[in-house]
């Protein structure tokens, strides 16, 4: 043995990291059909951060094929639901640049939710069935009442109602559910840029 | 001596301590409103039992607790319930609230009261449920409900028991006159806690800005055996240390009196320590021996604006501009009112908020005293902030993170832990309001839990209902499938292999026959359809067009034969003017008080039947003098 590798360096050397390319190649092929990982964790990442409005307002039938196809790679920025704060998410979890919201699918809106006129629903059922999330209760010739814990405010049911009797009304903010507001920055001057900070904005301008 | 800890950072801001002390505590006039909110610390508001235009006694409970994290609310007064509405709140956001309104009678008259001095009477559970009903929440700040902390958890069994007399907050002295004027109720207080709560160890921490308080408040424990009382050997201290903002702080208080450190995110009951506050003691002692549920509570009104700063025995609900009056308050001096101290307090919006069981201070200053803040400039990374926060954080990179919103980078730098104590602000050379800034992020890190959780709900529902769709339709089509496959077993195929030759054309000609006949049959429904079209000239699911088109067949048979038309609408105003006596009788019969309008419509029904008679009268006579 000794022998034949101190007379054939080169073959040995050359035998010896085949058996090793070998042996790691059937561990890893084991490997990745024993924990093989099902279906895309990735969507399931995403879903979790899209608001699961299911409002289609990003051109697609749901949440769950929006993070399809953003895993496929499609703009990160057709949620108005999920708003800056849902894009940012989405940003720092895919490593892509926030973008500001398409405004084709539009606008960032405070939280609403859907409202039925009772003493003017004719009891049609049309809203029942556009609800994505079965947050409209009612049966056929009886009024139909929206459970507002459950509404997301995706406004599909407006459409579909024959009487117009839907709104959308925006959430009550009790002193339970009142949020303090980041402070307005200063108008007067740019109150977050120190001297130092200050070369590096004005450099681009200061070319000639 | 015991030996004392110190905190990492903390500021020394003017104490402002000594105008608020100069006389006792003086009992507040009763107001003629009193304005009780339902919702006055953490945890859910509590629920109204009392209607408007009820007669209150003072102590009696005026709405229950709703949830576990809620206290009960009592009357701090009698009177008459004047009203159950949103009123304005002491919150930093100025919304309104719903509030229970008292119209006071001056009476000040208590519900029935079973006094008890011996607390000794009662067993431990049945002093928490006397401690719960009673509406005690904390009376240091937060307002936690204290019989949730008293609760004991065999897994985090307590071994010391904190007093915090600490108070470190400038201006504000209401638990500082409370040890100097009630170190007795103190104590009993603390004698009930130790009961229920059987410590080895009661720690009793005073700032020495509070040195006067020390020889009380000793006295007052030295009467007391706590060792009965908790069933174990237990050592009780009084632990001077020296002042320092905000050593009041629970987390702060702890590591200072035992040297150990809560753990970020928990809770002192896990590492054996509960901490309640002297306020606390006292109303817990109230609610036990007295039978006193949380009514009242001490509040310092101060400030260069008031010109006899001092603190009140106040009901709660008490309008602040009631108490403010009390004290000789100058509008016009006030720059801005707050609401507790000038470190962790909150502007009012409005004078007329009413005081609830967390309102420690009134702080009216002047401009001069407590000046506006000069507006904020850039961060210049002195480094200053994370000198002076006690909870060792990180406040300018917590700073940064805020304004991008970086929430979950927040989170990592344990923006939780941060107690909004306001010692970054104070020190900010460039007057950042830093702490805005925190409690804006703390928000909208809940807000998006929050948003999360209903996230997922959603999208539970979402599937479920698909799933549902999916197998309904599947079910639709296993029907439809069922449905064919039986008709095809009852009505076998025209086509299928005949058993023998001569019956073979036999069901030839049967089946011919059959076809023959239905579709003779479907032939003469198809015509009739389009007979049926066409006579309606349209299609049959339209019923306007449908409507349409009768009106105007019935038009065209008009001016064929206007002779019918008339006969018609006599005949038609004949059997309105029937139909209308008949009512008519009816109505009169029961005295319905619609009989007027009846007898109006019948007279138009008779003047319409003359008109119409008259008319085809005059045809009649038109086409007979044609003939």
């Amino acid at each position: 043995m000794i022998e034949f590798i101190s007379l054939n360096p080169l073959l040995s050397a050359l035998i010896a990291l085949a058996a090793l390319g070998l042996s790691f190649g059937a561990i890893l092929g084991f490997g990745a059909v024993k924990f093989a990982v099902e279906g895309d964790p990735i969507v399931e990442q995403i879903n979790a951060i899209l608001p699961q409005t299911q409002c289609g307002q990003c051109g697609y039938p749901g949440c769950k094929p929006y993070a399809e196809a953003i895993a496929e790679g499609d703009a990160i920025n057709k949620c108005p639901p999920g708003g800056e704060a849902g894009i940012n998410e989405l940003a720092n979890l895919l490593d892509r640049e926030p973008l500001a919201l398409d405004d084709d699918h539009g606008q960032e809106d405070i939280k609403k939710v859907a409202f039925i006129r009772e003493e003017e629903c004719i009891g049609c059922t049309k809203c029942i069935q556009a609800c994505p999330i079965d947050a409209i209760l009612g049966a056929a010739k009886v009024m139909h009442t929206v459970i507002s814990s459950e509404c997301t405010g995706c406004d599909l049911c407006v459409e579909p109602c024959p009487v117009d009797c839907i709104d959308m009304l925006p959430v009550s903010v009790g002193t339970q559910a009142w949020k303090w507001q980041i402070p307005e920055r200063n108008p007067f001057y740019n109150a977050n840029i120190i001297a130092s900070d200050q070369r590096s904005v004005d450099t681009p301008k200061a070319k000639h | 001596m015991r030996k004392i800890w110190d905190i990492h950072g903390g500021i020394h801001p003017t104490e402002n301590k000594k105008q608020s002390l100069s006389e006792p505590i003086l009992q507040a006039a009763i107001p003629p409103y009193l304005y009780v909110p339902l919702s006055q610390h953490i945890g859910a508001a509590a629920k109204p039992i009392v209607q408007v235009g009820d007669k209150v006694l003072k102590g009696q409970a005026i709405a229950s607790a709703s949830a576990a994290v809620s206290v009960p609310v009592h009357a701090p007064s009698s009177g008459t319930v004047f009203a159950i509405e949103n009123k304005t709140v002491p919150h930093p956001s100025g919304i309104d609230d719903l509030c229970i309104v008292i119209e006071t009678d001056g009476l000040d008259q208590w519900r029935e009261r079973k006094a008890r001095q011996d607390f000794n009477f009662f067993a431990d559970d049945e002093l928490l449920s006397i401690i719960r009903n009673a509406g005690i929440a904390g009376m240091g700040g937060a307002g936690f409900p204290a019989a949730i902390k008293l609760k004991s958890n065999d897994s985090k069994p307590i071994d010391t028991l904190i007093m915090n007399g600490t108070e470190c907050e400038p201006y504000i002295t209401a638990d500082h006159s409370l040890m100097l004027e009630k170190a007795n109720d103190i104590a009993t207080g603390l004698a009930i806690l130790a009961k229920i709560i059987k410590p080895k160890t009661i720690l009793f921490g005073i700032e020495d800005n509070k040195l006067d308080v020390v020889n009380g408040i000793e006295t007052a424990l030295n009467r007391i055996d706590f060792s009965t009382q908790s069933g174990c050997t237990t050592d009780v201290r009084v632990v001077t240390f020296p002042t320092k903002y905000p050593s009041g702080g629970e987390k702060q208080l702890i590591e200072i009196l035992t040297g150990k450190q809560v753990p970020s995110r928990g809770l002192p009951a896990d590492i054996g320590i509960v901490c309640h506050n002297i306020g606390t003691a006292v109303a817990i002692k109230d609610a036990v021996c007295l039978d006193q549920p949380l009514i009242s509570r001490i509040t310092t009104v101060t400030g260069e604006a008031v010109n006899r700063p001092r603190n009140y025995h106040v009901l709660i609900g008490t309008p602040v501009s009631f108490l403010l009056e009390q004290s000789q308050y100058q509008a016009d001096k006030n720059n801005r009112l707050i609401m507790g101290g000038p470190m962790m307090g909150f502007a009012l919006a409005d004078i007329s908020a009413p005081i609830i069981k967390t309102s420690n201070c009134i702080l009216a200053p002047t401009e001069a005293e407590l000046p506006t803040p000069p507006p904020a400039q850039a961060c210049i990374r002195c480094g200053m902030c994370a000198e002076a926060c006690p909870a060792s954080l990180l406040p300018q990179q917590l700073y940064w993170f805020s304004q991008g919103k970086e929430l979950e980078k927040l989170e990592q730098h344990n923006i939780a832990d941060c107690i909004e104590c306001g010692a970054c602000s104070y020190v900010c050379p460039s007057n950042i309001p830093l702490v805005q800034y925190y409690r804006a992020s703390k928000t909208d890190i809940k807000q998006r839990e929050i948003d999360h959780h209903n996230a997922e709900l959603a999208k539970r529902r979402f599937d479920t209902r698909q799933d549902r769709l999916i197998r309904l339709e599947q079910e639709k089509i296993a029907a439809k499938q069922a449905r064919q496959a039986a008709r095809k077993k009852t009505n076998p195929p025209n086509d299928k292999p005949p058993t023998a030759n001569t019956s073979a054309a036999n069901a030839d000609t049967t089946a011919t026959t059959d076809n023959a006949e239905r579709e003779a049959t479907v032939k003469a429904a198809i015509e009739r359809a389009t007979i049926k079209k066409a006579t309606l000239s349209t299609t049959t699911d339209d019923p306007v067009a449908r409507a349409q088109a009768k009106r105007e067949a019935q038009l065209a048979q008009d001016q064929a034969d206007p002779e019918a038309k008339l006969k018609r609408a006599v005949e038609s105003a004949q059997q309105r003017l029937e139909k209308l006596q008949i009512k008519l009788a009816a109505a009169k019969e029961s005295d319905d008080p619609n009989v007027n309008i009846l007898e109006a419509g019948l007279e138009k029904a008779q003047s319409k039947l003359i008109s119409s008679q008259q008319a085809l009268d005059d045809y009649k006579k038109a086409s007979h003098s044609e003939d």
